[in-house]
């Protein structure tokens, strides 16, 4: 797959938090009704994962899911296979109303690590980022800056950070601008 | 003049000097001075002129409530202007400059206009210069812009090199002042188990309790302060920030803070300014209370002083403000800043008193150490010019006129404490008037309200009203508990610590001094001594019918300067009561409005500036287009490539050899910016034929069909392609700006009208890279690069099919916006660069040519295809564009249909599309209007059509347009004139919008 080019050829940026670009990551849109029976089952076949509970992420190794609205959730899988993947999905939603859409073209992913993590994105989106109110297991769909975003922790100094495509220049632009070195605020991190 | 004492200073370090410049003079100060005490130190007690007057001024008080020493900061790029000196800590190489003067502080030549005085009063602006209206634009306004206005705007050309930056926070309970209240108020909070976040707006904490003194728990006041910061520090629930002002509260417990970082250490690297985002559960207001003139004539002379400002200066700065100072008051505080002026060595001649009766303990220190108190008195008028020089004194209730004279340098006023109100004012809180203090204070029964109709937002301390120490922290106390209490916390907090201060004897309300002042006093009584007014001002304002509080404000300018009041709000209200004959709570207060004081434009904006001002969204193939010298054109946050000038080629002739290469052999267009948005269910075709006009429920999988889709309104909206993919699966093409605007028209649709109808959108904009294949070689290019069979007999117009090409997968739509044989290719967006390439690389045997924009709108211009936000503008319905064969007669329904029956919409007297020739070939101006005979009734000439679209086509090589014209289509081969820029005019012939092949060979072969 040497004709792949992400947005940003791979970007990195060392601040206050590391910021990388991340190689592809394959994405499926689910429209459907996320409580219905056989969109649950559909999606455990599919991705070995069960839908999660509002604002939440479930996750089993590089297969996850992630909640997006109530009929909406973000389904993740290894880049390659997501063509693969929304054929198996929208097999096994025969009979459901849904839809499933592979959508890992039109985005770009930021791996966000360190202990700063958390003030760099409080920087830029309108998003409760105490450890009280955001963690692992939790995703929040959102804006950073001027643009839609979603986000999630892998572990307390690892986030992911979601943006179109279009965008990743700007994304990667506005985190790094937020993890310049002298810019602390130490509101979580004292 | 003023000079530095030897002894006092707790905020100063006189062990390091800190050089500075004030208007070019080098100065010394020390670290931790204000630029105001700093100046104050160096004997610059002239520090400003006013507004309008120009007369000279010094400063009044000590913190952010100062109105009249406003200084520029800075040069050049960091130049800043209306910065007040009381809040600006000085650093090293600090350069101010004082305002408002020509051609020097102590010469200015404005200072003419105090002379002119009664030809500026009350609503002047209004008044005189209304007539004549010329002179106006001519005399008045250049006149009164130079006279007039504060500090100067930073050069046009300046660039702010400072960085700046937002915070979004959460937290319980946010407490705005560090005053001992507010300390208070956040400890109660933090016990209760509250998270708390307590903001102060100077570096300090304490407020002004260490120079007030008193005890509490037994220690003097900054030793309790210190240890209550540093416990409040290690508390984990609890987060402080200095520098950091409350700046206005808003709906839902969201308030804005403004923290300064590096504005008194610029040499600090990271951002100057934070703004400061916060929702809090619930908010204290700790904002402490400002202490008011009192309205004398002479009372804007350098060297009058608010009595506890003068206080803040000898015990904070260790300034000697003048080495004679009177006090004249009406309350009790005043006689704080008489013994800390006698406590520091100099001299007070006397304490003019204006209760007959006096005050109480203090008003009994002071008398203890041989001060002069002298009881109902007042001062009939300070005289000097640039600087006290004597104070004439007579009774207070009497007119003035008999009155004995005592030198002095200085003076000490106090009128009495006004609670600060704002913040609880700016969500909606109320207030009550407080006749004992004379204050408004708010009232606790109607406090701000959240989104669950309960109260979010709980004063404390002095801004509650409360001026005794000790009910000042029992009223804190209660406050943070309360706060927390409310966000659901549930542990006690310890009680109150128990305070001694001396008890305070009541006010008397003073608001003109002496109470019979003659006009001429009151003409000299400043009120607003930002914007220049008088008590006079106020009066006359009265007495012209202004009797509304808000109508004085504007008609007088009082309480709209940037200090936006602090000082004149009381007194103003005051003395328009009084002219009114009316009660003070009667007349009211106007509104408090945020931010309390101003914020920095750079902290407003944030990160947005230079590269990240704005998102500007890219295609997979934008680095290729600016490598290969693309010329931008911004279309929504898009930037699209206009047209590719080669070296030495201008854009104009890059376009027409863009149009041409296409249509004799081969042309190349990046579309990824075209929206697609995925329509999905059992009922996604009957959903799809309400949205367009025309039946796309009939449309056969693996066939397109163009559509329009109008507004509720019947105007015309957006237009594309429809692909049917399979049974229950539509993909729809949108314009470049439509995408994002289609999918949410889409959404509110399916959600809010037919939320039973089995639908489900997906936008999938990004997920492909686009690319129209075009011109007489496209399926030659296509052919070569192999692996599925794009044939006229496999994939005919309009239809599509998925496949491989090149190896890369594809979905194939045989579409054309330009009237030649045109392919649309889409394939992943990751893969759209490599695939770009190919094609390139391909292609070279036809002479390849990537075109842009300009070259795409020609095209389609010569083939008549219409364009959305050129031949529409939201007033456009399809049917003045002639497209009623793209509108459905067979449906009952469909979004705009009944809109479009409205007998305006069927008027045959509407505008329709026609195409437009010049007799002589030239180009039509865009927008140009079709002029019809005569004049309407405005006088204006009357107009009988306009130019939508017009290009030079290079195909055909003359102008070509398209335009509405009154019953255009009925009138083929008519010449009608245009407009051309100024009287100028052109001809052109009307013809059919179709210039180009009309029978379609071309992109059917």
């Amino acid at each position: 797959m040497s004709d792949v080019h992400l947005a940003l050829g791979g970007a990195s940026f060392d601040g206050l938090v590391k910021i990388t670009e991340l190689p592809g990551q394959g994405m499926v849109t689910l429209r459907g009704d996320l409580a219905d029976k056989t969109i649950v089952q559909a999606v455990q076949h599919a991705f070995g994962v069960a839908l999660p509970g509002v604002r939440e992420t479930a996750f089993d190794g590089e297969n996850g899911a992630l909640w997006m609205s109530p009929d909406e959730a973000l389904l993740l899988c290894p880049y390659a296979e997501a063509e693969d993947r929304v054929s198996a999905l929208t097999g096994h939603l025969q009979g459901a109303h849904a839809l499933a859409v592979n959508v890992s073209d039109a985005r770009s992913v930021f791996e966000l690590k360190g202990r700063m993590l958390r003030e760099v994105i409080a920087k830029l989106a309108p998003v409760d980022m105490s450890p009280d109110a955001f963690g692992p297991g939790m995703v929040r769909r959102t804006r950073m800056a001027q643009v839609a975003a979603a986000f999630w922790m892998d572990d307390a100094s690892t986030a992911r950070v979601v943006c179109f495509r279009s965008v990743a220049g700007y994304m990667f632009d506005i985190l790094s601008n937020a993890a310049e070195e002298a810019s602390a605020v130490n509101y979580f991190v004292r | 003049m003023s000079t530095r004492l030897p002894t006092q200073g707790r905020l100063i370090n006189r062990d390091r000097d800190v050089a500075f410049t004030f208007n070019g003079t080098r100065l010394t100060g020390h670290d931790g001075d204000t630029l105001a005490s700093a100046l104050l130190a160096n004997g610059q007690t002239l520090m400003g002129r006013s507004f309008k007057y120009h007369r000279p001024r010094g400063v009044v008080a000590s913190g952010s409530e100062e109105p009249n020493a406003l200084v520029n900061l800075g040069e050049g790029d960091t130049l800043e202007p209306n910065q007040r000196a009381t809040t600006t800590e000085i650093f090293h190489g600090l350069k101010a400059t004082s305002q408002n003067h020509w051609p020097s502080l102590d010469y200015d030549i404005g200072a003419v206009n105090t002379l002119l005085a009664r030809f500026l009063p009350a609503g002047f602006y209004y008044k005189m210069f209304i007539h004549p209206r010329p002179f106006w634009k001519y005399v008045y306004e250049p006149f009164i812009r130079k006279s007039a206005g504060l500090g100067k705007a930073p050069a046009a050309e300046a660039r702010d090199p400072d960085r700046y930056e937002h915070f979004y926070a959460f937290t319980d309970v946010l407490v705005i002042g560090g005053g001992v209240a507010g300390l208070q108020a956040a400890l109660s909070a933090a016990q209760s188990g509250a998270k708390v976040l307590l903001l102060e707006q100077t570096p300090h904490w304490g407020g002004r309790t260490p120079v007030d003194g008193g005890t509490i728990d037994g220690k003097d006041a900054e030793t309790w302060i210190a240890e209550t910061v540093a416990a409040l520090d290690a508390m984990p629930n609890v987060t402080l920030r200095s520098r950091t002002v409350g700046a206005g509260v808003y709906d839902h417990g969201y308030v804005l803070g403004y923290e300064r970082l590096t504005d008194h250490a610029p040499e600090d690297r990271g951002p100057r300014h934070r703004l400061w985002r916060i929702r809090a559960a619930q908010v204290i207001t700790a904002t402490g209370a400002i202490e008011r003139p009192l309205s004398f004539a002479g009372n804007d002379i350098p060297g009058v002083m608010l009595a506890a400002a003068m206080r803040d200066y000898v015990v904070n700065y260790a300034i000697n403000p003048g080495d004679r100072t009177v006090i004249v008051t009406n309350n009790d505080d005043a006689y704080r800043t008489a013994i800390a002026l006698h406590e520091a060595g100099l001299k007070v001649p006397a304490i003019l008193d204006a209760r007959p009766n006096g005050g109480g303990a203090l008003m009994e220190e002071a008398k203890a150490l041989g001060l002069t108190v002298k009881t109902g008195a007042a001062i009939a008028k300070v005289k000097g010019h640039k600087a006290v020089h004597s104070v004439l004194v007579t009774q207070q209730d009497s007119d003035g006129s008999e009155t004995t004279e005592i030198f002095c340098d200085a003076v000490a006023m106090s009128g009495g404490w006004s609670p600060v109100v704002h913040l609880w004012s700016h969500c909606g809180g109320k207030l009550t008037w407080d006749a004992t203090q004379a204050a408004f204070r708010p009232d606790h029964d109607k406090a701000p309200t959240s989104h669950d109709g309960q109260p979010f937002v709980i004063p404390a301390g002095s801004a509650d009203g409360e001026m005794n120490l000790s009910a000042i922290l029992q009223n804190a106390a209660k406050a943070g508990q309360t706060a927390a209490t409310r966000t659901g916390a549930d542990k006690s907090s310890d009680a109150a610590p128990t305070a001694e201060a001396p008890d305070e004897a009541p006010l008397a309300p003073v608001w003109m001094m002496p109470a019979n002042a003659p006009l001429k006093l009151r003409a000299k009584a400043w009120l607003d001594y930002q914007n220049d007014v008088k008590v006079s001002d106020v009066q006359l304002a009265a007495q012209e019918g202004f009797e509304s509080v808000e109508h004085t404000k504007r008609y007088t300018t009082l309480g709209m300067a940037t200090d936006q009041g602090k000082l004149s709000n009381i007194n103003g209200l005051a003395t328009l009561a009084n002219a009114l004959g009316e009660d003070i709570p009667q007349v009211g207060t106007t509104t408090f409005r945020p931010p309390y004081t101003p914020i920095s434009m750079g902290a407003i904006a944030g990160e947005a500036r230079g590269d990240i001002f704005q998102p500007i969204r890219k295609t997979p193939m934008h680095d290729w287009h600016d490598a290969n010298g693309a010329h931008w054109e911004p279309v929504g946050h898009w930037r699209r490539p206009y047209a590719f000038p080669r070296k030495g080629e201008s854009v104009k002739d890059a376009v027409n050899r863009e149009v041409l290469a296409t249509r004799n052999s081969l042309g190349l267009l990046d579309a990824s910016t075209l929206g697609k948005i995925i329509v999905k269910g059992p009922d996604a075709g009957r959903f799809l034929d309400m949205l367009y006009t025309n039946m796309m429920s009939t449309l056969k999988p693996g066939n397109c069909r163009y559509g329009l889709m109008c507004t509720e309104n019947g105007f015309l909206a957006d237009d594309g392609v429809v692909a049917r993919i399979d049974e229950d699966t539509f993909l729809c093409h949108t314009t470049t700006g439509g995408a994002d605007r289609i999918h949410a028209h889409m959404e509110e649709w399916l959600q809010t009208e037919w939320w039973d109808w089995k639908v489900w959108t997906v936008n999938a904009t990004e997920q492909f890279a686009q690319v129209a294949v075009v011109g007489p070689n496209a399926r030659n290019l296509l052919e070569k690069l192999g692996g599925m069979d794009v044939s006229k007999d496999a994939l005919g117009f309009m239809e599509w099919k998925d496949g491989d090409l090149a190896g890369v997968p594809a979905r194939v739509y045989r579409i054309s916006f330009s009237g030649e044989l045109s392919y649309e290719i889409a394939v992943p967006a990751n893969l759209g660069r490599a695939f770009w390439d190919k094609l390139l690389e391909a292609g070279k045997e036809w002479d390849i040519t990537p075109y842009g924009t300009e070259a795409l709108h020609i095209m389609r211009a010569e083939k008549g295809f219409i364009m959305i936000g050129d031949e529409t503008d939201g007033t456009v319905i399809p049917q003045d564009l002639g497209l009623d064969w793209a509108i459905s007669k067979k449906k009952d329904d469909y979004i705009g249909k009944r809109a479009q029956a409205r007998s305006h919409m069927t008027d045959p007297d509407r505008w329709k599309l026609v195409g437009l020739e010049t007799l002589d070939g030239s180009v039509l101006k865009d927008g140009a209007y079709a002029i019809a005979g005569g004049t309407n009734a405005n006088g204006q000439t009357n107009t009988e059509g306009r130019v939508t679209s017009t290009y030079y086509s290079p195909t055909l090589q003359k102008g070509i347009a398209m335009g509405l014209v009154l019953n255009g289509p009925d009138r083929m081969g008519e010449v009608i004139t245009f407009t051309d820029g100024g009287d100028d005019t052109k001809t052109a012939r009307i013809v059919s919008p179709v210039f180009y092949d009309p029978d379609g060979e071309k992109q059917n072969v």
